[in-house]
C-alpha cells in the first residue's frame, strides 16, 4: 500500500550498530563501485528502508506518484532484491521530513536512476539480513536462501526478517558493493497491479484534494483578467461581510478570500472579483507563431558535422510549428498549508516537494529548516503545471492565519489561464538529397521560449511572487538543459545518421506568457518536425517512408521498433481512398527508450478520424509491462489530443482558452484502438519511457493525414480547417 | 434551513445553503470524496454521481433542486454481496487508470449507462463516456473495463 507518512513510523526504533568491517573490504576487490546518484546523495540505508517486527518493509523515496505508477515499480524493485512479496511493502513518497532527497520526479529518470538506487539499497539490506540470519543460525551465509522474507537453511530451519531486525534501524551506509543479483527475476518483469488504484476506484481519500485536516479553512484566489495586470482598486467590505468569510487577503496584487466552507469561498471570490479593478496589460499575440518568427533569439549551434554540398543535390525546405499548449490537468491545482506560528508545513502535489519547500521558505521569509513539505497525489500534471503555484498561494495565506490549515483550490478557469503553458515552437529545416534521395546534409533550426521555468530556478517563477507588495521579479528565462538531455532542443539532433548536419537552437528569452516544462519538453515539437520532414524527404525521393527511415537508421534497436510497429498495422497493405497510414520514430532524449508509432487515419467529410494506432517500444529491462503499456499508450493518446485539437488562444482580454469548451481535448469517442508491442531486454539497463511516445505520435498522425489526403499540415493542430487549407495549397 | 436527500441509501438533512452545488455538499458536508471537482461547469464529468439512477454532474446543480432525490456516489456502489461493484472490479482488472482523478466519474457515468443499456456496444460506451474527460490517455482501458463489467453482469 501507499500511505501518507506518519511521524509514528519514526518512533521507537532501536539502532542496530554493526561491528563488521565494511562489506567492500570483505569482498576483497579494489575500490567500491560508484553508487547510483540518488543513493550517493543519501547513502544511509535507514533513510530508505525500515523493517517492522511483523516483517513489513517501509520503503521511503523522494520521487512521487504522478499517476505514472512509479511507486508500484519501486515496490517491485525492492521486493525483488529483498525477496519478499510486494504486499509486504509500504511506500512513503515525497515527504521532506522522512524521505531521501532524490531530485524532482521529471524527465523519465525515475526508473533508470531512482530505480537503480532502490534496487541497490534493497540488495544491501538483504545482505545485512542474511548476515544476521547466518549469525543467529550459526551457518555460513552461502548456506541460506530467502523466500518471502523467511531466511532458510538447507536442513529446514528458518528465521523471519522481522525477527532479525524488526523495529530497529539499520545504521549503515550503502557501499555499492552488493550488486543486484543476476538470478531469475520473480517480481521485476511482471505486471503487478498498481498499489494506489484500489482506493481510487472505491472513492476513498486518495488525493490531496480529499485531505481535510481539523480546523481547515478554504481559500479561493481572485485573479486578474490577464497575467501581469495590476490591481488598481478593490473594495473588500462586501466580500468580507459575506457569510462564513473569515478574511480577505490582499498583498499587492495578490488577492484571496478565506472562508469556513468551500462554496462560501467560491461565492465570496466572485463578489471580490466583481469589486476589483485591474489595469490592462499589453495584448497577447493573436498569432503566436507569427510572433515567434519575429522574436529576438539567442542562437547556439548544438551539433555540426560536415558542410552543405555546394551542388548536385536536391533541396527540401520546410517549416513546422506547434502552438502554446496546456498541461490541462483534470483536477485544477490544489494545496494545503499550515503555519503553526513557528514552522510551515505544505501538502502539495508538486513534482519536487524538497525543492519547492526551499523556494517557498524564501518566498515567505522563513529559515529553510522551518518549511517542510509532503507530497500528496493530485490529478495528473504532465510536467510543471499550477501545483507549485497553488502551494505558494496556500503558504502565503497560511502565514497570515497561523494555526489554521489553509486549503487553496484553483478554479478551472484559473488553471486554464494561469498555469505555465507548454512553449510554442517554430522549426525551420532543410535537407539536401543526393541522386538516390538520401539525405547528405541536414540543416535544422528551432525557435522556442523556455521549457523550464520551475521555481527551483528562482522564487520569481512562482505565479504569486511578482504580484506581491514586495515583489520578486520573474528571473530571466534560460534554456536549462544542455547535452545529452537538452530542453527546448531535446531530440533536436535527429536519431538518424546523416553525412553532414547542423542543428541550431534559437532560444527566445521573452514570451508574452509564462511557459515551462510540459511532458517531453521540446522533444514533442522537434520529433514532430524531424519525422514530418523525413516523410517529406521520402516523398521527394520516391521511397517508402519506412524503408527511407531504415536506410538512415543504423541502430538495430531503432530498426526493430520501426519494423514491429509497421508490421502490426499492415504497413504495405493498400488502403482505400481517404485513408492512409503514417509512421514516426524517435529515441527519447537520444539515449532513453526507443519508440515507433504507426497510425491509420481516415478523412471523413473533411475531419481527420483516428482509425487505429500501433506502437512498438524498447525500454531495455521492463520492470512492469502493464505499467509501461499504460504509460506509452497514455502518452500516445495525449499527444494525439495535442496534435488533433489543442492550441491556447488569446484575445484582447488575455487567454481566451478558459475551459474545456474553449480548449477541447481528445474524447473517449475519438480515441483510436492502440496496440502496444514491447520488446523486453532483461540484459539491458532500463530506459526512461514515460515521455517516449509524445513526439512520435503527433508526427505519425501528421504523416498519416498527408498520406490519406495528399495535403501536408505543418502547423499543429491538425483539424478540419488546417486540412482544408492544406488541400487548397496542395 | 436544511435540504432532505437520500445519499447512498441513507436519508440525510444537509445544512449547506440551498444554492450550494451538490458536489460541495457531498465533499465538504458529508465527507464523501469520490466525486471530484474538475471544472464546475459540467464539462468534464469528474463530479458525476447518480440521481435517481441517472448520471448527474454534481458540480453545478444546486442542492435545493434535488430535495427528496436519491443520490448514489461511488462510495455507495456495491456488488451483490456487498463487495466491490462489477465496474470497480473491472476497472481494477483492466488497470483502467493512470492518475485516477477521473475514475470515479467514469465509473458513475458507466453505471448510469449500464442501468439504461445493460448490453452496450463499444460504440455505445464510447459515445456515453465522451463527455467524461481523461487527460492521461487511459481512454481505451476505460472502454474495455466497462464492456468487461457489462459481460460480468450477464456472464
Amino acid at each position: 500500500m501507499i500511505r501518507p507518512s506518519r511521524r509514528s513510523v519514526l518512533g521507537g526504533s532501536i539502532s542496530l550498530l554493526f561491528g563488521w568491517p565494511a562489506i567492500a573490504a570483505e569482498t576483497g576487490g579494489g575500490a567500491a563501485p560508484a553508487l547510483p546518484s540518488d543513493l550517493a546523495a543519501a547513502p544511509e540505508i535507514d533513510r530508505w528502508l525500515r523493517l517492522s517486527a511483523d516483517g513489513r518493509v517501509t520503503l521511503r523515496t523522494g520521487k512521487v506518484e504522478l499517476g505514472q505508477g512509479v511507486l508500484t515499480a519501486y515496490a517491485q524493485l525492492c521486493a525483488e532484491e529483498l525477496d519478499i512479496h510486494v504486499s509486504r511493502i509500504d511506500v512513503i513518497a515525497g515527504d521532506t521530513r522522512v524521505c531521501p532527497r532524490q531530485g524532482m520526479t521529471v524527465g523519465s529518470f525515475s526508473i533508470p536512476e531512482g530505480g537503480k538506487a532502490i534496487r541497490m539499497v534493497s540488495a544491501e539490506m538483504r545482505q545485512i539480513l542474511i548476515r544476521l540470519a547466518a549469525e543467529k543460525l550459526s551457518v555460513p551465509t552461502a548456506a541460506l536462501d530467502v523466500r518471502d522474507g523467511m531466511v532458510r537453511t538447507r536442513d529446514g530451519r528458518s528465521v523471519a526478517y522481522g525477527s532479525l531486525a524488526g523495529g530497529q534501524t539499520v545504521q549503515r551506509r550503502a557501499t555499492g558493493a552488493v550488486l543486484p543479483k543476476a538470478r531469475p527475476r520473480r517480481v521485476v518483469g511482471t505486471s503487478v497491479a498498481r498499489l494506489d488504484l484500489p482506493a481510487k476506484v472505491r472513492g476513498a481519500p486518495a488525493f490531496l484534494q480529499d485531505y481535510r485536516p481539523v480546523g481547515m479553512l478554504h481559500a479561493r484566489m481572485v485573479r486578474p483578467p490577464s497575467a501581469g495586470a495590476r490591481l488598481l482598486a478593490v473594495e473588500i467590505a462586501p466580500a468580507r461581510a459575506m457569510p462564513d468569510v473569515v478574511t480577505v487577503v490582499r498583498d499587492g496584487d495578490f488577492l484571496a478570500v478565506v472562508a469556513e466552507r468551500e462554496w462560501s469561498a467560491v461565492k465570496a471570490a466572485a463578489q471580490l472579483a466583481s469589486d476589483a479593478r485591474w489595469d490592462t496589460p499589453p495584448p497577447l499575440p493573436a498569432d503566436p507563431i507569427a510572433w515567434l518568427k519575429d522574436a529576438a533569439t539567442q542562437d547556439t549551434v548544438i551539433a555540426s558535422t560536415g558542410t552543405p554540398p555546394s551542388a548536385g543535390t536536391r533541396l527540401v525546405r520546410r517549416s513546422y510549428s506547434r502552438p502554446y499548449l496546456l498541461h490541462g490537468s483534470i483536477g485544477p491545482s490544489c494545496a494545503v498549508a499550515h503555519f503553526d506560528g513557528t514552522a510551515l508545513h505544505l501538502c502539495t502535489s508538486s513534482q519536487g516537494p524538497f525543492e519547492l519547500a526551499a523556494v517557498i521558505a524564501k518566498l515567505v521569509g522563513l529559515p529553510v529548516d522551518r518549511v517542510t513539505a509532503q507530497h500528496m497525489q493530485g490529478a495528473g500534471c504532465y510536467g510543471h503545471n499550477g501545483a507549485d503555484d497553488a502551494t505558494a498561494d496556500a503558504a502565503l495565506i497560511a502565514m497570515r492565519l497561523p494555526g489554521r490549515p489553509i486549503r487553496v483550490q484553483w478554479s478551472r478557469q484559473d488553471e486554464h489561464r494561469f498555469e505555465p503553458f507548454g512553449a510554442p515552437m517554430l522549426i525551420e529545416t532543410e535537407a539536401h538529397l543526393d541522386d538516390r534521395g538520401n539525405i547528405m546534409f541536414w540543416d535544422y533550426a528551432l525557435r522556442s521560449p523556455t521549457h523550464n521555468a520551475r521555481p527551483v530556478f528562482g522564487v520569481g517563477n512562482l505565479l504569486a511572487a511578482p504580484t506581491l507588495a514586495q515583489p520578486t521579479a520573474r528571473p530571466k528565462t534560460n534554456n536549462f538543459g544542455g547535452p545529452p538531455a537538452y530542453a527546448a532542443d531535446r531530440n533536436a539532433i535527429p536519431s538518424y545518421v546523416f553525412p553532414g548536419l547542423r542543428v541550431t537552437t534559437r532560444f527566445v528569452p521573452e514570451s508574452p506568457v509564462r511557459t515551462s516544462s510540459l511532458r517531453s519538453l521540446g522533444a514533442h515539437g522537434n520529433v514532430f518536425a524531424i519525422e514530418s520532414m523525413m516523410d517529406e524527404c521520402a516523398l521527394a525521393a520516391g521511397v517508402d517512408p519506412l524503408a527511407y527511415r531504415l536506410r538512415h537508421a543504423t541502430d538495430p534497436r531503432a530498426q526493430a521498433v520501426m519494423q514491429r510497429a509497421c508490421d502490426a498495422i499492415d504497413w504495405s497493405h493498400p488502403r482505400p481512398a481517404d485513408r492512409g497510414c503514417g509512421m514516426a520514430y524517435a529515441r527519447y532524449k537520444n539515449y532513453a527508450a526507443y519508440c515507433a508509432i504507426a497510425i491509420e487515419v481516415e478523412i471523413r467529410e473533411g475531419e481527420p478520424v483516428l482509425v487505429r494506432a500501433t506502437l512498438a517500444a524498447d525500454a531495455g529491462e521492463i520492470v512492469n509491462p502493464d505499467g509501461l503499456r499504460n504509460q506509452l499508450e497514455g502518452g500516445l493518446l495525449q499527444s494525439l489530443s495535442w496534435a488533433r485539437h489543442e492550441a491556447v488562444r488569446f484575445d484582447g482580454a488575455g487567454v481566451a482558452s478558459r475551459d474545456w469548451r474553449d480548449y477541447p481535448i481528445l474524447t473517449i469517442g475519438e480515441a483510436p484502438p492502440v496496440e502496444v508491442i514491447l520488446i523486453d531486454r532483461p540484459d539491458q539497463p532500463s530506459l526512461g519511457a514515460g515521455e517516449a511516445s509524445q513526439g512520435p505520435a503527433s508526427a505519425a498522425f501528421a504523416n498519416a493525414v498527408a498520406r490519406a489526403c495528399g495535403a501536408r499540415v505543418r502547423n499543429l493542430p491538425i483539424d478540419r480547417a488546417a486540412i482544408a487549407a492544406a488541400r487548397v495549397r496542395a | 434551513m436544511t435540504t432532505a436527500l437520500t445519499v447512498n441509501g441513507k436519508r440525510v438533512a444537509v445544512t449547506s445553503t440551498p444554492d450550494t452545488p451538490l458536489l460541495y455538499v457531498l465533499r465538504d458536508e458529508l465527507a464523501l470524496n469520490g466525486a471530484k471537482y474538475g471544472c464546475g461547469a459540467g464539462q468534464c464529468g469528474a463530479c458525476t454521481v447518480l440521481c435517481d439512477g441517472r448520471a448527474l454532474r454534481s458540480c453545478f446543480v444546486p442542492v435545493r433542486t434535488l430535495a427528496g432525490r436519491s443520490i448514489t456516489t461511488i462510495e455507495g456502489l456495491r456488488g451483490p454481496k456487498g463487495g466491490l461493484h462489477r465496474l470497480q472490479k473491472a476497472f481494477l482488472d483492466q488497470q483502467a487508470a493512470q492518475c485516477g482523478y477521473c475514475t470515479a466519474g467514469m465509473i458513475m457515468g458507466a453505471a448510469a449507462l449500464l442501468r439504461e443499456k445493460p448490453r452496450p456496444t463499444e460504440e455505445d460506451v464510447r459515445t456515453a463516456l465522451s463527455a467524461n474527460l481523461c487527460r492521461c490517455g487511459t481512454h481505451n482501458r476505460i472502454v474495455h473495463a466497462v464492456l468487461r463489467a457489462a459481460e460480468a453482469q450477464h456472464g
